[in-house]
């Protein structure tokens, strides 16, 4: 009982029996219920975007050491593989350092940065397009129902809102909005983002959304413009776009038709894109700028080179 | 108010936002990370009542639609967390409180912060989604806030339990 009593006075919650802080409660919502409105109503001239660029400028350092001491315990999954697995991986994979060190013998550039943006060179020379290289230092919690990330290279690295983001497997995204040193990218996952494709058998055109936010893995929906045509499986979808009008620069690889599913109601089919992207690992990626941007750092060039 | 006490919660609320921006993505399912956040406003609300909580609240909500990469409209956070706070800080009892009670507390204030955040979404039409998709990801986010519950709330608690109050002693066993 003593014990209990002591338990009890060491809590020191209620020292002071306090009024509910009815009015405090009142001045808060009304508070957040502003902001939403004046968010809302003003669009993108909002007041709350410079907050917003200074807030996020602030927190950057946060998440990028959080997210660099994190990287190393990302790579454990890969520990658990089959030992057939690691053999092919490595046959591959000196294959590929074969053509790396014949790029790296060609290139001045320091060996180290090429290997760790080496996929991004690739990606440049086969996209042609000068790239700047960024790494993912945050990500959207689906309970905002978004799919965002922030990445480590803003207005300073010369990006811009509306840029296209690619890694070297396809397309990321879009950039949403810069701070001087971060950028918000809008994953084609999210259920807002609406991309043009074009299936690159028949050239078709038609319009990809994000599917939403649960599911095993990401998926995209892709409508064609042309209801009468069925696209088959295997398909594979790029971007339509077109150089400076749009978000999306042309051409980017986004995924494979995985299902066809005929809807009888529309008249018209619904196709599931598979992406390339593995967007639950995504860490090196790639902005498309133009040629002649001026950057913070080292553009990665059409050509594959850097500098 | 105390100086000290809003200053640790402004930290314990920055670094769990850290967390669950750059750490906790890597561990999610299907994007749905713990709410470290919401967890240190309940604690809040739990050891120091709904005044201090609900302020807690709403700077750290403020925080959560600001930090990129959010990109739904500021203050949807900040009212779902107030809620929270306010709720939370209701359910204090006089006695330091028993498991059962903070667990369910956790509980309800996961799932409460989760929906406010996505009715508010609804009514604004901020993004497009299902109902049955948004109660997945309440249910999902409600399961993850239970499993960190056990590690999170006993730190945060006894951290700002720790705060002596302005002028009054620090009870000594």
């Amino acid at each position: 009982m003593a014990a209990r009593f002591v338990g009890e006075k060491r809590w020191r919650g209620f020292e002071q029996r306090q009024q509910p802080p009815r009015s405090t409660l009142i001045a808060l919502v009304l508070a957040s219920a502003t902001l939403m409105v004046l968010d809302q109503q003003t669009g993108d001239s909002s007041p709350l975007e410079p907050v917003r660029s200074v807030v996020g400028e602030a927190f950057a350092p946060v998440e990028a050491v959080t997210s660099t001491a994190v990287r190393p315990f990302t790579a454990v999954p890969t520990w658990f593989r089959s030992k057939s697995d690691l053999r092919r991986e490595i046959s591959d994979l000196e294959a590929e350092n074969a053509s790396l060190r014949a790029t790296v013998a060609t290139s001045a550039f320091d060996a180290n940065t090429l290997a760790e943006f080496e996929s991004l060179t690739a990606a440049a020379s086969d996209l042609g397009r000068a790239l700047v290289p960024a790494r993912v230092i945050g990500h959207g919690a689906a309970q905002s129902f978004s799919r965002t990330v922030t990445i480590d290279a803003g207005s300073s690295a010369g990006l811009a809102p509306d840029m296209t983001v690619v890694n070297s497997d396809g397309l990321v995204g879009r950039v949403l909005r810069v701070t001087p040193n971060t950028a918000t990218v809008l994953l084609i996952l999210d259920p807002e983002s609406v991309v043009g494709g074009r299936i690159g058998e028949s050239m078709e055109v038609g319009f990809l959304k994000g599917h939403g936010i649960l599911g095993r893995e990401g998926r995209l929906d892709l409508e064609l413009l042309d209801q009468k045509l069925v696209p088959a499986k295997g398909d594979t979808v790029v971007t339509w776009g077109s150089d400076g009008a749009g978000p999306y620069v042309p051409g980017i690889p986004v995924g494979q038709v995985s299902d066809v599913f005929a809807s009888v109601r529309e008249q018209s089919h619904r196709a599931v894109i598979v992406p390339f992207v593995n967007f639950s690992a995504l860490d090196v990626v790639g902005v498309v700028v133009a040629a002649d941007t001026t950057s913070d750092r080292a553009l990665v060039r059409a050509d594959g080179k850097i500098g | 108010m105390n100086a000290l006490r809003a200053l640790v919660g402004l930290v314990a609320v920055v670094v769990a936002l850290g967390l669950q921006t750059s750490l906790f993505p890597h561990l999610a399912w299907n994007g749905v990370v713990p709410n470290l956040v919401l967890l240190v406003v309940v604690a809040a609300a739990l050891t120091r009542g709904p005044q201090f909580a609900v302020l807690l609240g709403f700077t750290a909500g403020v925080l959560m639609d600001l930090v990129p990469p959010a990109d739904h409209l500021a203050g949807r956070w900040a009212l779902a967390l107030v809620v929270v706070a306010w709720i939370a800080g209701r359910m204090r009892s006089e006695t330091r409180p028993s498991v059962p009670m903070v667990v369910a507390t956790v509980a309800a204030s996961s799932f409460v912060g989760t929906s406010v955040f996505a009715l508010t979404g609804l009514l604004l039409r901020d993004p497009a989604i299902g109902v049955t998709e948004m109660l997945g990801v309440i249910a999902v986010a409600l399961v993850w806030d239970l499993v960190l519950t056990p590690v999170v709330l006993p730190l945060m608690m006894r951290l700002f339990d720790g705060i002596p109050e302005r002028g009054a002693e620090r009870v000594r066993i």
